[in-house]
């Protein structure tokens, strides 16, 4: 009798997916590795919320107005669908290339840089496409194989290359994209709105109560007050600061990162090809635009016969073509030495914390990063393999 | 043999394909053909992406039930995607096929290219009475088909 098993379980496309990425309930939720601040945001929120219908909501909907707690319960399921929105659905993420597609950029850019005498430094791989009279550069992810379309951006903590990449944050566990940046803007938001509400009505609770029964008494009544207006005082500087930073963003049509990287900032008259020139029609488009669909199969069945390939994705397709290019290693077909790709020399356990990437914090923009631990640490601009790809080259 | 067709960004981040006809499918398929099925398909994702009133209905209902309501509702970039998919099993059938060539959706791979499979050209091949036989046409197993979900 034959001792083979053949394996019967079928294998969906998100377990070979390269990446950092984890996923969960069969590839419908994902998120960043690293989780554990996300698990502190929705305390955060879960808790306060909790303290709030626990000691004021009874006091205020029979002084005041029931409507009150209702208003609050309404804002508090919105803030946590978006959050669980941001954190759980696919930023933009761009599949890598398939081994075929990346030879062939390699043979375009080998075509395009002609005969480089071995020793010599080849020219970096750009491209330059002109949009609205002006010239944007597409580099060439290394790990990606790929030129990222405009605006998109490669995450060095997740390790995938973004659409309309804003920043990785690490609040909500997850990159924020081009799928997800609505969500993630109305999640600040209404948590300003959910934050200002709570405040207001912790003091007019206070207030209300300390002329009945005077203040310590109401302290002790209601214990839960202090730690509300402590949490909410601390959130609403930050929260509502981050949601008028966005706000000015999107006015622009501006990403977190090209903001941060000063791209458009008008230095040698280069301006943003992508606004509209008009505030409402940014906002619209950022906001109303159309839903994006998920480019990464996350749920698609693998073929059982296709091996898996440890550099690339490749899901490959039944061919036989493509069957015998996967069985190869990744061709280096080129002569170009590629520099580093970052995505080696990042740990897998590293802390997201303030510090943020860790290991290419050696840029002076992360100096003026507040010391304030309610301020989200923005992915720096090191956290993208171009910064470092350019050093690599400059050096 | 595997033509790529890459992206044109020329008018910003919109979906749209280069219509310049790659030399490698010069004597393979007439060019207007070509272009066409390009242009057809760069007229599907403006429309897909469109920006105007249905899309700010689609998004300000979405919103009021705080996108809830993509949970039983397909967007319209979704149905364009579904249009996309059988245009291009269309064209596979009527006239890639009879070509010896394949396209594959875009979607497959990430929106950034079209790429066209096919058989070795006659003309390179080595031994002169070698069989071309050009790509089954594969009909996608259902569970095989690009899984668009709305996360």
């Amino acid at each position: 009798m034959s001792a083979v098993m053949i394996s019967s379980r079928k294998v969906r496309k998100w377990e070979k997916l390269p990446g950092k990425n984890t996923f969960c309930c069969d590839g419908r939720v994902m998120m960043a590795r690293q989780k554990g601040v996300f698990y502190l945001t929705l305390f955060l929120i879960i808790g306060t919320c909790a303290l709030f219908f626990a000691f004021e909501c009874p006091y205020l909907a029979v002084h005041l107005s029931a409507a009150i707690p209702v208003f609050a319960a309404v804002l508090f399921l919105f803030v946590i669908a978006m959050l669980l929105r941001t954190s759980f659905s696919d930023p933009g993420v761009l599949p890598r290339a398939l081994p075929e597609e990346a030879t062939f950029i390699e043979m375009e850019i080998e075509a395009a840089n002609g005969n480089v005498p071995s020793g010599q430094r080849p020219p970096p791989r750009i491209r330059n496409v002109e949009i609205n009279n002006q010239i944007v550069k597409l580099k060439y992810c290394y790990t990606c194989k790929i030129f990222r379309p405009p605006r998109a951006s490669h995450c060095s903590i997740c390790d995938n290359c973004v659409d309309r990449f804003d920043h990785h944050c690490p609040w909500v566990g997850n990159c924020v994209g081009k799928r997800n940046y609505r969500y993630f803007y109305l999640f600040t938001l209404s948590l300003s709105l959910l934050t200002i509400y709570i405040f207001t009505f912790d003091i007019v609770h206070v207030v209300m109560r300390s002329v009945d029964d005077g203040f310590l008494s109401t302290l002790k009544e209601t214990p839960g007050t202090v730690l509300e207006v402590l949490v909410c005082f601390f959130t609403l500087w930050s929260v509502v600061g981050l949601t008028g930073f966005h706000t000015y963003l999107i006015s622009l049509n501006q990403t977190t990162n090209e903001d941060i990287k000063g791209s458009w900032s008008g230095k040698n008259r280069v301006q943003n090809p992508y606004s509209h020139k008009n505030i409402l029609k940014n906002c619209c488009e950022v906001l109303c635009g159309p839903t994006y669909p998920s480019v990464l199969d996350r749920r698609g069945l693998m073929h059982e016969d296709s091996p898996v390939s440890t550099s690339s994705a490749a899901p490959s397709s039944s061919s036989s073509l493509s069957f015998s290019n996967n069985s190869k290693a990744a061709p280096p077909t080129t002569k170009t030495r590629a520099p580093l790709i970052p995505n080696e020399h990042t740990p897998d356990d590293a802390e997201p914390g303030v510090a943020g990437p860790t290991e290419r914090d050696d840029d002076d923009d992360d100096d003026d990063r507040p010391p304030s631990s309610f301020v989200p640490p923005l992915a720096s601009p090191e956290t993208d393999a171009e910064a470092s790809a350019a050093k690599d080259h400059n050096r | 043999m595997k033509v790529f067709v890459q992206r044109d960004y020329s008018e910003g981040t919109v979906c749209r394909f280069q219509t310049k006809f790659p030399p490698e499918l010069d004597n393979r398929i007439e060019r207007n053909l070509l272009e066409e099925t390009v242009k057809t398909l760069n007229s599907y994702y403006v429309e897909a992406e469109k920006i105007g009133g249905q899309s700010y209905l689609e998004g300000c209902l979405a919103c009021a039930t705080a996108y809830v309501i993509f949970l039983c509702m397909e967007t319209r970039y979704e149905k364009v995607l579904r249009k996309i998919t059988s245009y291009i099993q269309d064209q596979n059938e009527k006239i890639y096929a009879p070509r010896g060539l394949l396209i594959t959706d875009p979607i497959e791979r990430g929106m950034r290219v079209v790429s066209f499979k096919g058989a070795p050209d006659i003309s390179s091949s080595s031994s002169g009475n070698q069989r071309i036989r050009g790509p089954r046409l594969r009909q996608l197993h259902p569970q095989q088909r690009h899984v668009v979900d709305g996360w």
